[in-house]
């Protein structure tokens, strides 16, 4: 298999949509002239136009507003913020407006957009441009937010978000878009919705998705030259949410750490730890452990951020407290 | 361009008194030959007017509930306006929708099942009075966060700016709107991508308890300050229907002929309190009683009556009918089925 970076997986498949589906179109601040901020979209002004790479003002509750009331009107429309944490000034949009049309309009109403935008933190931006907020937008009901965390997933998630009907979040974090993966020339989708089971053991389940997955990974081979065998979940879907997925691998394994890579206090883990307490707490050998990033503002510090970050001695610190691993 | 309109090309001084415009010709016969498009003007005038006192009265027996915004007083507004368009148009309005879904064509049953919350209802009794939607007739909403439809109707017009076909979208919304960001943010947006986009601002020169001048610096003309973003303004006697239409026709015409997008402001009043849960403390009631003397619903047909256009007899049959559908609309919402409780799973999602 091809190896390619992060960024080309996304790119291959914004590319395949905009060549596939006339309804399909982009819109965001420097997407066009400029090629986009993180490069995902270098080239396509050149290829498809103006019409359909289009360059907004900084204007996000416009814009986003624009693609909500486009995609009503029968358009696939891509919206791109240059970061969520500037998805703040358009959450009315979002919530308000994409989420809620269908059921107040009695289904009449469908929203098949999708909302692209590099998340989280760990490249020294500092507290307004670090932060996480697919976390909250998993808490709307009407839109779906996916959060993947290699190439193969990228591709995989942006397809099916594009054909969703949907309103789609893809939340595409920041410090991934220079890892390279295997990725297929063979298509494929990945279901929106479904957790991956990315390594399996016997020993622990290791919970994460997005950029928590690489503190699960190294981890995860800590863990295993220790002797452990180890079940790492990647949820790649935030809502909606595959607990399913990480049931079944705590009846096989008995143990679980939970990885948020975004802050820790009410990220999607407390979601997944309230499901598990309820759901699961008969399989368990010990506690439910959950780690995050710390709460507070992010630090521009290069030391401090580090210090903030979820990283892999995080994660292994809760295994040995939960489970004395 | 009609004497009773005022564009942003010359600038004119302010004045708080309801626009005038006695001394101008009616526009009778110009651009609407037939007595019968003014007959239904008429009407949907005052199906409008009946329809908002029949859901007052339905309120106070608390069978509607929640808020409701009555649209008496801006009947001609609306009328106005929504008759300039084409099937193919859509229309998006704020939480005062009742008139313009109406003006659409909506069906009245349907509608007042909506705001009884009634599963025959056109949201199936999950919208609400502030959330109207009906896609058959592009009408688009009913949105209840102030200026937040904007951006909607920006990109209804971009779709049919994308799609090559000459339809527009008819934008609604109330001074107090004005006062947010995405007002600007929309207004740019639509002039630098020329959107087939007419902004509609109906200036009753109240958000709810705020006068415009205590609200807005500038003064309470808004369409002067539009020529900023490159648009063309009209303002216009929004108590006056055929004012209102002859308006919309010049701005619908340049949208259709690629002129880009088009605002008209039209000076209109509430006669009522903003919802039902006001009690107007903050102005007086000859201010209101001085705009109830140009009442739409009594002067259009006066007027034509004066003129010879119709008879009153022809009005008398016209509010007979027009009372019945009203209370016929009554009988069906109140005799539909509540939603069944399997409702609240459906349509969140595709
Ligand atoms: C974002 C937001 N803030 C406040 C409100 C409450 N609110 C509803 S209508 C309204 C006044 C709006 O006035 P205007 O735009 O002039 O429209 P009108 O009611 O006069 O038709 C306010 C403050 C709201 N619905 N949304
Ligand atoms: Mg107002």
């Amino acid at each position: 298999m091809p190896e390619i970076l992060f960024r080309e997986a996304l790119k291959r498949g914004l590319q395949e949509a905009l060549e596939n589906d006339p309804r399909v179109f982009m819109m965001g601040e420097d997407i066009g002239e400029y090629g986009g901020a993180y490069a995902v979209t270098d080239g396509f002004l050149e290829k498809f136009g103006p019409e359909r790479i289009k360059d907004t003002p900084i204007s996000e509750q416009a814009f986003v507003g624009a693609g909500i009331g486009a995609a009503a009107a029968g358009l696939r429309p891509i919206v791109e913020f240059m970061s969520i944490s500037f998805s703040l000034v358009a959450f009315d949009q979002i919530v308000n407006m994409a989420a809620n049309l269908r059921y107040m309009s009695g289904g009449q109403i469908n929203v098949p957009m999708v909302i692209r935008a590099p998340t989280g933190a760990g490249v020294q931006l500092g507290a307004t441009h670090s932060q996480s907020f697919e976390t909250w937008l998993a808490e709307v009901p009407g839109i779906k937010v996916v959060c993947p965390s290699n190439p193969y997933d990228a591709l995989g998630l942006i397809r099916s978000a594009i054909k969703d009907d949907n309103p789609v979040i893809v939340a595409e974090p920041a410090l991934l878009y220079g890892d390279k993966g295997n990725v297929p020339d063979e298509y494929y989708e990945i279901e929106l919705g479904k957790a991956d089971v990315s390594r399996t053991g016997t020993d622990i389940t290791l919970v994460s998705y997005g950029y928590g997955m690489r503190p699960v990974n190294s981890a995860a081979d800590s863990l295993e030259e220790r002797g452990h065998s180890v079940e790492t979940i990647d949820l790649r879907s935030l809502n909606p949410l595959d607990i399913e997925t990480v049931l079944t691998s705590i009846q096989k394994t008995n143990r679980v750490v939970l990885v948020d890579s975004a802050r820790r206090t009410g990220g999607v883990m407390a979601e997944v730890a309230a499901e598990l307490q309820q759901r699961a707490s008969e399989w368990l050998d010990g506690p439910i452990m959950r780690v995050g990033s710390i709460d507070v503002p992010w630090p521009y510090n290069r030391g401090l951020e580090r210090e903030v970050l979820t990283d892999a001695g995080d994660v292994l610190a809760a295994a040995a407290e939960g489970y004395g691993m | 361009m009609a004497s009773s309109t005022k564009s942003n090309a010359k600038s004119r001084s302010q004045s708080s008194k309801p626009s005038r415009n006695g001394d101008s010709a009616p526009l009778l016969n110009k651009d609407l030959p037939s007595t019968v498009d003014h007959l239904d003007l008429f009407k949907m005038m005052y199906l409008i007017r009946q329809f908002e006192i029949a859901c007052g009265e339905n309120y106070s027996k608390g069978l509607i509930r929640g808020f409701l915004h009555l649209y008496i007083g801006q009947e001609a507004t609306g009328v106005g306006a929504v008759s300039g368009l084409r099937e193919d148009d859509y229309i998006v309005s704020h939480y005062r929708d009742h008139g313009h879904a109406l003006a659409r064509g909506m069906d009245v049953n349907r509608v007042m099942a909506e705001l009884f919350g009634r599963a025959t209802g056109t949201s199936k009794g999950k919208g609400g009075s502030m959330h109207l939607f009906d896609v058959a007739k592009r009408f688009m909403g009913g949105h209840a966060i102030v200026a937040g439809q904007l951006p909607l109707a920006a990109g209804l017009a971009l779709a049919q700016q994308y799609q090559k076909t000459d339809a527009l979208t008819m934008c609604f919304f109330g001074d107090g709107s004005t006062n947010q960001g995405v007002y600007h943010e929309t207004l740019n947006l639509a002039a630098i991508w020329k959107l087939p986009l007419l902004f509609f601002l109906e200036n009753n020169m109240y958000g709810m308890g705020s006068s415009i001048e205590r609200v807005r610096a500038g003064g309470i003309d808004f369409y002067p300050g539009i020529a900023t973003y490159g648009i063309p303004a009209l303002e216009v006697d929004g108590m006056d229907v055929l004012a209102v239409k002859e308006a919309t026709d010049v701005a619908v015409g340049k949208i259709r002929n690629g002129e880009g997008p088009q605002f008209i402001e039209a000076k209109t009043f509430r006669f009522v309190g903003h919802s039902l849960a006001d009690g107007q403390k903050y102005r007086g009631q000859e201010e209101v009683k001085e705009w109830e003397g140009r009442d739409p619903v009594l002067t259009f047909p006066a007027k034509l009556i004066e003129m010879g256009v119709v008879t009153d007899k022809e009005i008398a049959r016209i509010k007979t009918e027009v009372d019945e559908t009203v209370a016929k609309s009554v009988d069906f919402a109140e005799q539909s089925p509540e939603p069944d409780l399997s409702q609240i799973y459906n349509d969140v999602m595709v």
